[in-house]
């Protein structure tokens, strides 16, 4: 940019209109970051005071200082937290739901979305709708009548469903599955039917062309899926709060709420540092894997 | 699967029997409808049955023993408190939707001008509000909002604005519970319309420059048009997704003061699992329905096109 300045330091009228421009250039700049840093500051604001809150006492939350700032830093919160059963339960039960939910969608989405892109049949291209349209029936719509129905369930044949976290992993791969299904169908869809043909002629059955062939040249598009099952599993906060109630059955979200928060008594210290730790998973995984989020989230609306 | 059931055919009995089944577990719509079984069954069994079972629920009286037909229906129309949640269901959706939207063009751009190697980072950072958990970012802003301890208030001091009841009074509340699902949901909307910005051809931008289009002239005639599909599913998509929401009011305000934030998700809530009308629940959330059917089958549209532009 310098050099630029400086060879137009001698032009006449073309130079200064070039020069202005540059400036310009640089003006807009300045303000895009301006603007861009603000907004920083407020997408990040929340997350942030978690992380100061979590590494204060009680008695400095209570007490009138400046809330942004720590005058006496502490892992109390963590120590206490990390060293607290229920807690640890919460965090395993969260843990096993989302892996096992994980597994669970990819076993029935892969193969659906293979034979959705691929094995044309009667009543595919209807099902294939129909699997993105569920994915726009909101859990809002469901929770009431699934719970009637576990209630009739339990009436007639015994089994408990209700204040089980094992129901979770019936419950969410309803909002997993069909996402995951259409973001398949579209990363399928775009391997070339060439690869699939010749690896018929090679004597390939489907189960092996799915595993040998599909798998490793989609992996992009199933760790987007998998990353949206983990973080949509973990975030979930309506079933588990509908159906399930003691502390041994709950998960992180609805754990944190109903324990930390005692009656009018807020340990905000606690909370904010449950809500953090709660929350690092997802983030972590984003950390690493920013590229492959990013395309789960766009693939839903580009391919839809 | 295929294959262990091939496997076993050579054991004993009918062996014609054994082929006709050999030769239906080959053929290519079996293993198709093999594959997508587990699929079908659970939607079938966990999404369309319960949504059609809701109606039935919302036709039983509260101990689900007797059928009243439109009773509850009939009994939601005569309660102030209904007609506010359907107020206050479409103020927040479609205020929220609409600010998101703002927030995220806006943001888009900015990213978009500055130079393409630190566009990654500030992506990436701006997307956090999106990633973190809804429950666990709401429990932030509830402390941020905090009645005598907010933080936000603190700040708003310095300048000499006095104390905002951010979740005490009902005005304050239902702008609370926008504001905060406008920092959650805007992200999301930066990253879509941002890659809707990238698949502008920047020799679009170039003829326009070469015509003389200042900036303004630019957005409306090249950037808008090409980016007028994907801005109209994200915000449908959008619409559905907040017009169901559930976590964000819950946590913040639980629906209150005196039921001022309530929407259809939580109020259903608390009528149906809290309250144990389960009936009245089920008919609060099946008037969700309509503006889902509507936004569906604007999204279905453009899907169908899609599929016709693709095949």
């Amino acid at each position: 940019m310098t050099a630029a300045a400086v060879s137009t330091e001698s032009a006449h009228v073309r130079g200064r209109k070039y020069r202005s421009m540059s400036r310009d250039r640089r003006w807009a700049l300045r303000w895009s970051y301006l603007c861009l840093s603000m907004f920083a500051i407020f997408f990040l604001m929340p997350p942030l005071y978690m992380l100061i809150t979590s590494l204060k006492t009680s008695a400095e939350i209570s007490a009138a200082t400046n809330p942004w700032w720590v005058q006496h830093p502490t892992i109390g919160n963590y120590l206490e937290l990390l060293g607290s059963w229920q807690y640890l339960t919460y965090f395993r039960n969260s843990t096993l739901v989302s892996l096992i939910v994980v597994a669970i969608t990819m076993l029935i989405s892969v193969p659906a979305a293979f034979a959705l892109s691929r094995m044309r049949f009667w009543g595919s291209v209807v099902l294939a709708t129909g699997v993105f349209l569920t994915y726009l029936i909101p859990e809002t719509l469901l929770f009431i009548p699934l719970f009637k129905m576990f209630a009739v369930i339990n009436e007639y044949t015994g089994i408990q469903l209700i204040n089980r976290w094992w129901v979770l992993l019936l419950l969410y791969p309803t909002l997993t599955v069909p996402f995951c299904t259409w973001i398949m169908i579209g990363y399928f869809a775009s391997i070339p039917k060439e690869i699939d043909e010749a690896a018929l002629m090679d004597g390939a059955n489907y189960r092996q062309i799915l595993t040998r062939v599909f798998i490793p040249v989609a992996l992009p598009g199933l760790i987007a899926a998998t990353i949206f099952a983990f973080t949509v599993s973990w975030a979930q906060f309506l079933y588990p709060l509908a159906f399930t109630t003691s502390a041994d059955q709950l998960v992180l979200p609805v754990g944190i709420i109903t324990s930390l928060i005692k009656g009018d008594v807020f340990n905000w210290g606690q909370i904010m540092t449950g809500a953090l730790l709660g929350a690092a998973p997802p983030l972590i995984i984003y950390a690493f894997l920013m590229d492959y989020y990013i395309a789960g989230l766009t693939a839903g609306a580009t391919k839809g | 699967m295929v294959d262990a059931a091939i496997k076993a055919s050579p054991l004993a009995g009918g062996l014609r029997g054994r082929a006709v089944l050999r030769r239906i577990m080959q053929r290519r719509s079996t293993i198709a409808f093999l594959m997508t079984l587990p699929l079908v069954l659970l939607i079938a069994l966990l999404v369309l049955y319960p949504a059609l079972y809701s109606i039935r629920l919302a036709t039983l009286n509260k101990s689900m023993e007797r059928f009243v037909g439109f009773g509850n229906f009939l009994f939601l129309f005569k309660r102030e408190t209904f007609w506010m949640v359907v107020q206050q269901s479409c103020i927040f959706a479609i205020t929220a939707v609409i600010f998101k939207a703002l927030i995220g063009f806006v943001v888009a751009h900015l990213v978009h001008n500055i130079p393409a190697r630190g566009q990654r980072k500030w992506r990436g950072t701006l997307l956090v509000p999106w990633v973190i958990p809804p429950a666990m970012s709401c429990l932030a802003w509830l402390w941020l909002f905090d009645p005598s301890y907010s933080a936000i208030n603190w700040l708003l001091h310095l300048v000499g604005v006095g104390p905002v009841a951010w979740t005490g009074e009902a005005a304050w509340a239902r702008f609370s519970v926008i504001l905060v699902n406008v920092w959650i949901g805007a992200p999301f909307f930066m990253i879509m319309y941002l890659a809707a910005l990238k698949s502008v051809p920047e020799q679009l931008y170039e003829a326009a420059a070469i015509d003389g289009a200042n900036w303004w002239q630019r957005l409306r005639y090249v950037t808008l048009p090409m980016m007028r599909n994907i801005m109209a599913i994200t915000a449908l998509f959008s619409l559905i997704v907040t017009f169901a929401n559930f976590d964000i009011v819950r946590i913040l305000t639980a629906g209150g003061p005196i039921d001022k934030t309530h929407v259809f998700a939580t109020w259903a809530f608390r009528v149906g699992i809290e309250g144990g009308d389960l009936p009245l629940g089920a008919s609060v959330s099946l008037f969700m329905v309509p503006i889902l059917t509507v936004a569906a089958i604007f999204i279905l549209r453009d899907v169908h096109r899609r599929a016709s532009e693709m095949s």
